[in-house]
């Protein structure tokens, strides 16, 4: 076990994994819906200590992955325009469109820049009255607050040189997209930590009574996810189905209310397309009407943008659990980190991305 | 991209009416909007995302997530290079 070697607090993660193999009678399939545990289930191989009848798959829990290729170009097509200062976090100008990635933009002559923060992009648009400055704001809950604020500030302080353009994606409608797929596997989730000490978790209570499924808020630890898989396991052996919270020390069961607050004036629901999974109803934000005069989508005229993923890629399949990256024909051969094929490799916190770094080949090798 | 990363506040200000933080992450610091953590003062611990305070945590807690989100390569959202454990000093 030469991952968890690594791990500081090995010998309690070896206790809670002999605490499964005591529970489990049967097989159970378990997904996690946070990129973060995604890395850490595959770095320190966590998904091969456990017994074997219990699988990990694993969802859509990478926003920078998500993000649709039509946005991606849309986002290229504004940075190209006159004046425009185009900003985002590192990682999503890292993701190729249908012409390579926004870095590459730049050398040809764009302005594209990367910030840490969205209110970094505000002040970048103090700084330049002459210039357009766009921020293309993606994420999921966690990320919501931020982008808000930027929007709110760029309002209230009449910054009119500033826009957002917004696609931000929701974790609980993906959790019922995936629930509904014809032949779901899925029988357990992890549900992700920081997004609910952001946005709490009432909204999963529902999910899991609507569709008879533990949902169990867990960290990203190791120690986090492998008890997070042990209080998910006993609910299914037991023949339970509730929300329960693993990760009680850093989320409440309301979240964070003022930053659910700020995110709520400034955005509302909206019909969201997803990279790989395709469009979910009500799965994402947009800024609300009072943010017309911010929102890049409504100011940059760019026309309709047709995009096509190409078809050997099964990231679609991967992200509703049904398959795993090494699965697909072209991973690790025509799609590497370096030439990205679909959602899964393009950020390094996709699965297919995550399987390549750790060298993964097989689906499950023998430990 | 979707996870906080634990820093240290260091001294608290105010611009344009938002309370913010210097909060520093291994070797670097970084400004921190404290809107949605209004309480946390210097020497407190806050989880941060893209610039902005979601959670607070203790000390064990910031150092132990550190560890771990260093291994699986999340810290360079605020952190360009490489650097010790912030919380526990040089190993
Ligand atoms: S390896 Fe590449 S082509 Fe295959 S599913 Fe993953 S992203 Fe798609």
């Amino acid at each position: 076990m030469k991952y968890l070697d690594e791990y500081r607090d090995r010998d309690v993660a070896q206790a809670l994994i002999r605490r499964i193999a005591a529970t489990v009678t049967r097989p159970w399939v378990l997904m996690e819906m946070c990129g973060g545990q995604t890395h850490s289930i595959v770095r320190y191989g966590l998904d091969r200590l456990l017994p074997s009848p219990i699988e990990l798959v694993h969802g859509p829990g990478c926003p920078v992955c998500v993000t649709s290729l039509e946005m991606i170009d849309r986002a290229h097509a504004i940075a190209a325009e006159p004046e425009v200062i185009f900003t985002s976090f590192g990682d999503m100008l890292r993701v190729p469109g249908s012409n390579g990635d926004l870095l590459r933009l730049r050398s040809r002559g764009a302005d594209v820049r990367v910030v840490y923060s969205p209110l970094d992009a505000l002040s970048l648009a103090r700084a330049n009255p002459t210039k357009r400055v766009v921020f293309f704001a993606i994420g999921f809950e966690t990320t919501a607050p931020a982008n808000a604020m930027a929007a709110f500030q760029a309002r209230k302080q009449q910054i009119t040189n500033f826009s957002l353009l917004v696609s931000h994606v929701l974790v609980p409608p993906a959790i019922a997209s995936i629930l509904q797929t014809q032949g779901n596997r899925v029988q357990g989730f992890l549900g992700p930590g920081h997004v609910c000490a952001v946005m709490g978790f009432r909204e999963y209570e529902a999910l899991a009574e609507r569709y008879r499924v533990p949902i169990v808020v867990t960290g990203f630890e190791p120690v986090d996810i492998l008890q997070g898989i042990s209080m998910a396991v006993e609910q299914l052996e037991a023949g339970r189905a509730i929300v329960e919270n693993q990760y009680a020390r850093t989320v409440a069961r309301d979240g964070n209310r003022v930053a659910r607050e700020l995110v709520g004036d400034v955005f509302e629901i909206a019909d969201r397309k997803w990279r790989g999974v395709g469009a979910i109803p009500k799965s994402g934000y947009r800024l609300r009407a009072e943010y017309r005069a911010w929102d890049a989508e409504r100011i940059f005229d760019v026309g309709a943008i047709d995009t096509r993923e190409p078809e050997r890629c099964i990231s679609g399949s991967i992200l509703r659990g049904l398959k795993k990256p090494c699965d697909c024909p072209a991973f690790g051969k025509e799609c590497t980190p370096q030439t990205p094929l679909g959602a899964t490799m393009v950020s390094a916190e996709g699965a297919c991305a995550a399987y390549f770094q750790y060298g993964r080949r097989a689906t499950r090798e023998v430990a | 991209m979707c996870l906080g990363i634990p820093g240290e506040v260091t001294e608290v200000h105010e611009d344009r009416g938002l309370k913010f933080a210097q909060v520093r992450f291994g070797g670097i610091t970084r400004e921190v909007c404290l809107e949605c953590q209004p309480d946390a003062g210097v020497g407190d611990f806050v989880l941060v995302h893209v610039g902005f305070a979601i959670a607070r945590i203790d000390r064990d807690e910031a150092a132990r997530a550190w560890d771990v989100l260093e291994q699986i390569g999340q810290t360079d959202e605020v952190k360009p290079f490489k650097d010790d454990n912030p919380f526990r000093g040089a190993p």
